[in-house]
């Protein structure tokens, strides 16, 4: 856990009575629709189809029990009583009224809970591992550097408009659970032949109309240069990214029309020049340290990896399911991290209700050292889980509807909110997850077909990463009516890929039909049981199965 | 439009010269660009003092060499939502050690007066008077600041630092 000092308490607080000061004004009139439109999604609050939504940053995924419970408040307070966590480690609340908002940020500000940059075309919140810190072969926890770079990030005077909305991920782990690779800049944290730390630094990844795999711009920068690195990439983009056309306006358009080596030169160019004025920006030993000691990390006992609680349990074959599905090795021996599904039969992908969000808390309280993380996938995280408490742990889980054991598994689906509330959607999105997730019900099944992961997105823009899910489903509009558009074979991790379209549009009513038929051709088509769908989608490609799929269509 | 300079709502001293109107000889003048580069030796010498109004997508580099003799450098927001004269202002600032005023002109809007002042604007030609009023207020609003700029604001990280050092000496 990242501690707030008084100098963060007192910019949220400062950022609260700006905004504070700027709803009155547009209220009374004097702010423009226009001029305020800018103002408020800089604070998180778009206007969608039936209210304004509210978004909530959780900076690199990790949230306080404290910090949960007053999400929780909000949800009740301000909103209809639950919360939908998204893509990027946000949280969402749908029902909220303009009047209102002020105090809703200050309840947030209270726990050290901002909204600050989660919109608008500023470098949003700064995304990580959700197992950063507890993942077992990590190199060093990314969030001491996620929350450098959220604090230069934040309220920059340069980088507050600009062309299009900019994006950071970070990781540390060989395998990439920040998908780092379809972000605007993407952090791959290291150790070069010296030992000294660093990061590949990756720029113009995206999904969006226009998806792109990011590519590497410089293979080692030293982690006292990363500020100033990252701001000569924005100040080249600031300048030359386009603002003529929305759709063209990401830095992933600016990186293709230049090519890769050129748009590497022009920032190597700034960032030189950089360098031999200005080192303001460079780290010491001594300020990352700083960042680093204000992380806490729990004291962990010496606990036996197979304990008793653990061997008696293991006759359940309910409890066997679930934790051979949700729960996942953690670096010290004696612990896990367990992943909570919010994934169960029939509900949209990452909701939570408060009940949900208090009870949690009341579990990391008890369970996981007062901590949640909050993933990528849509699900949360409990970090520190002695395992001895795995069998009560999922018993308490159990109750409140947490403990599907679908984690990875094909209905452990990533969707928007699509038309049912979005304005940009052509397409309904959480419908078809329901439908899927009743269709794969059964856990065996699931089971067997193996790790699968399907995203869906309401239009164009994405948000559900459709691009990059094994399986993606695009909703589209046709003649006033939804179609989806699938693709097979994406992926979001350190082989990043964007899938490939398997045929012809289907209409809303034969979606699950389709995914039915491309899962059978698969299990048809696989070399053996642990070949992964998306690896029988490589060696194959998508031919097979548009053959399977579309011949008696 | 009021202009407010230093802080306060000042007088604005310099005439706007339309690019078909003939240069007066004295006074300080504000011209384009475009009627700049025509002549920029002549013009940047002139007795009474010259402004230019540059665009946001040419490069200051070009201004440069007439840096230390511009009485003004009038950089343009044709919305507030376009931010590339930010970097232009540094750039200016900081790099170029321009020393004359910097000016924002075009939609210059309350909400954005404290990132100009951090990027280095000194005066700004605001588009409504109540904006304008408010001025000293507003810049008051944040006294945290995360990222170090050319406008001499300690930030967050350089005060833990010089803290740590307080509290250690103190022992």
């Amino acid at each position: 856990m990242y501690a707030y000092d008084e100098l963060d308490r007192t910019l949220i607080n400062e950022r609260v009575s700006e905004f504070r000061d700027q709803v009155k004004r547009r209220l009374s009139g004097e702010l423009t629709e226009d001029e305020f439109k800018m103002l408020r999604l800089q604070n998180g609050v778009y206007l969608q189809l039936h209210a304004y939504m509210f978004r909530v940053a959780i900076p690199y995924g990790t949230l306080s029990s404290k910090q949960l419970r007053r999400l929780a408040h909000v949800a009740r307070r301000y909103d209809r009583g639950y919360g939908h966590f998204t893509t990027r480690q946000n949280i969402q609340f749908n029902w909220i009224k303009l009047a209102e908002l002020p105090d809703a940020l200050a309840d947030l500000a209270d726990v050290g809970i901002h909204a600050m940059q989660t919109s608008g075309n500023n470098t949003r919140n700064v995304t990580s591992d959700q197992w950063a810190g507890v993942a077992p072969g990590e190199i060093a926890d990314p969030r001491i550097w996620s929350e450098l770079i959220r604090q230069y990030t934040t309220l920059h005077p340069e980088f507050s408009f600009l062309p299009r909305k900019f994006k950071f991920a970070i990781t540390a782990s060989a395998h990439d659970r920040a998908a780092i690779k379809v972000h605007d800049i993407g952090l791959r944290l290291y150790k070069n032949a010296e030992g000294e730390t660093g990061f590949e630094v990756l720029v113009g990844g995206g999904l969006g109309r226009t998806p792109f795999i990011g590519k590497t711009i410089k293979p080692f920068v030293h982690g006292r240069d990363l500020l100033s690195y990252v701001e000569a990439i924005l100040r080249v983009y600031n300048q030359y990214g386009r603002r003529d056309n929305i759709y063209k306006a990401r830095i992933k358009i600016l990186v293709h029309e230049l090519g890769i080596e050129k748009f590497a030169q022009e920032v190597e160019d700034e960032w030189q020049q950089m360098r031999a004025t200005d080192t303001a920006l460079t780290l010491d030993d001594a300020m990352i340290e700083d960042i680093r000691s204000r992380f806490s990390y729990p004291a962990y006992e010496k606990l036996p990896h197979m304990p008793d609680e653990l061997k008696k349990a293991a006759h359940d074959a309910h409890f066997e399911a679930w934790r051979k599905n949700s729960v996942a090795p953690h670096k010290v021996s004696g612990y896990a991290i367990v992943t909570l599904s919010l994934k169960p039969v029939g509900g949209p992908p990452g909701d939570a209700t408060a009940d949900q969000m208090d009870a949690v808390a009341d579990l990391a309280d008890k369970y996981s050292f007062g901590e949640i993380r909050v993933g990528h996938e849509q699900n949360l995280a409990l970090p520190h889980v002695a395992r001895r408490d795995l069998p009560a742990l999922w018993k308490a889980l159990d109750k409140i509807d947490l403990a599907t054991p679908n984690v990875n598994l094909i209905t452990d689906i990533i969707a928007c909110p699509g038309l049912d509330y979005c304005s940009l959607a052509n397409a309904r999105s959480i419908p078809i997850a329901q439908e899927l997730t009743r269709r794969f019900a059964n856990h065996d099944t699931a089971n067997l077909i193996g790790r699968l992961h399907i995203n869906i997105s309401g239009c164009i823009n994405a948000c559900g990463h459709h691009h990059v899910g094994h399986i993606g489903i695009l909703g589209v509009e046709k003649n006033g009516e939804e179609f989806y558009q699938i693709t097979i074979g994406g992926r979001a991790d350190e082989n990043a890929e964007v899938g490939t379209l398997i045929g012809p549009a289907v209409p809303y009513g034969e979606v699950a039909d389709v995914i039915e038929d491309i899962v059978e051709a698969y299990l048809a088509l696989r070399a053996q049981p642990d070949e992964l769908f998306v690896d029988t989608v490589k060696r194959l490609g998508v031919e097979p199965f548009r053959e399977r799929v579309y011949a008696t269509r | 439009m009021p202009l407010v300079k230093n802080g306060k709502i000042s007088r604005d001293a310099l005439v706007h010269v339309a690019d078909d109107a003939p240069i007066p000889d004295g006074g300080a003048i504000l011209i384009s660009a475009a009627r700049f580069l025509e002549d920029p030796e002549a013009l940047s010498r002139r007795a009474g003092g010259t402004g230019v109004i540059w665009p946001n997508n040419r490069d200051v580099d070009d201004l440069v060499p007439y840096l230390d003799r511009l009485a003004v450098v009038a950089l343009v927001f044709p919305t507030f939502r376009d931010g590339r004269a930010y970097s232009q202002a540094r750039l200016l600032k900081e790099r170029y050690n321009y020393r004359g005023e910097l000016r924002a002109t075009g939609q210059v809007l309350r909400d954005q007066f404290l990132f100009m002042l951090r990027a280095g604007f000194d005066a700004f030609e605001v588009k409504k008077d109540s904006d304008a009023e408010a001025f000293a207020n507003t810049v008051k609003r944040y006294s945290v600041f995360y990222q170090p700029t050319g406008d001499g604001r300690m930030t967050a990280l350089h005060r833990r630092m010089m803290l740590r050092h307080s509290e250690s000496a103190s022992q």
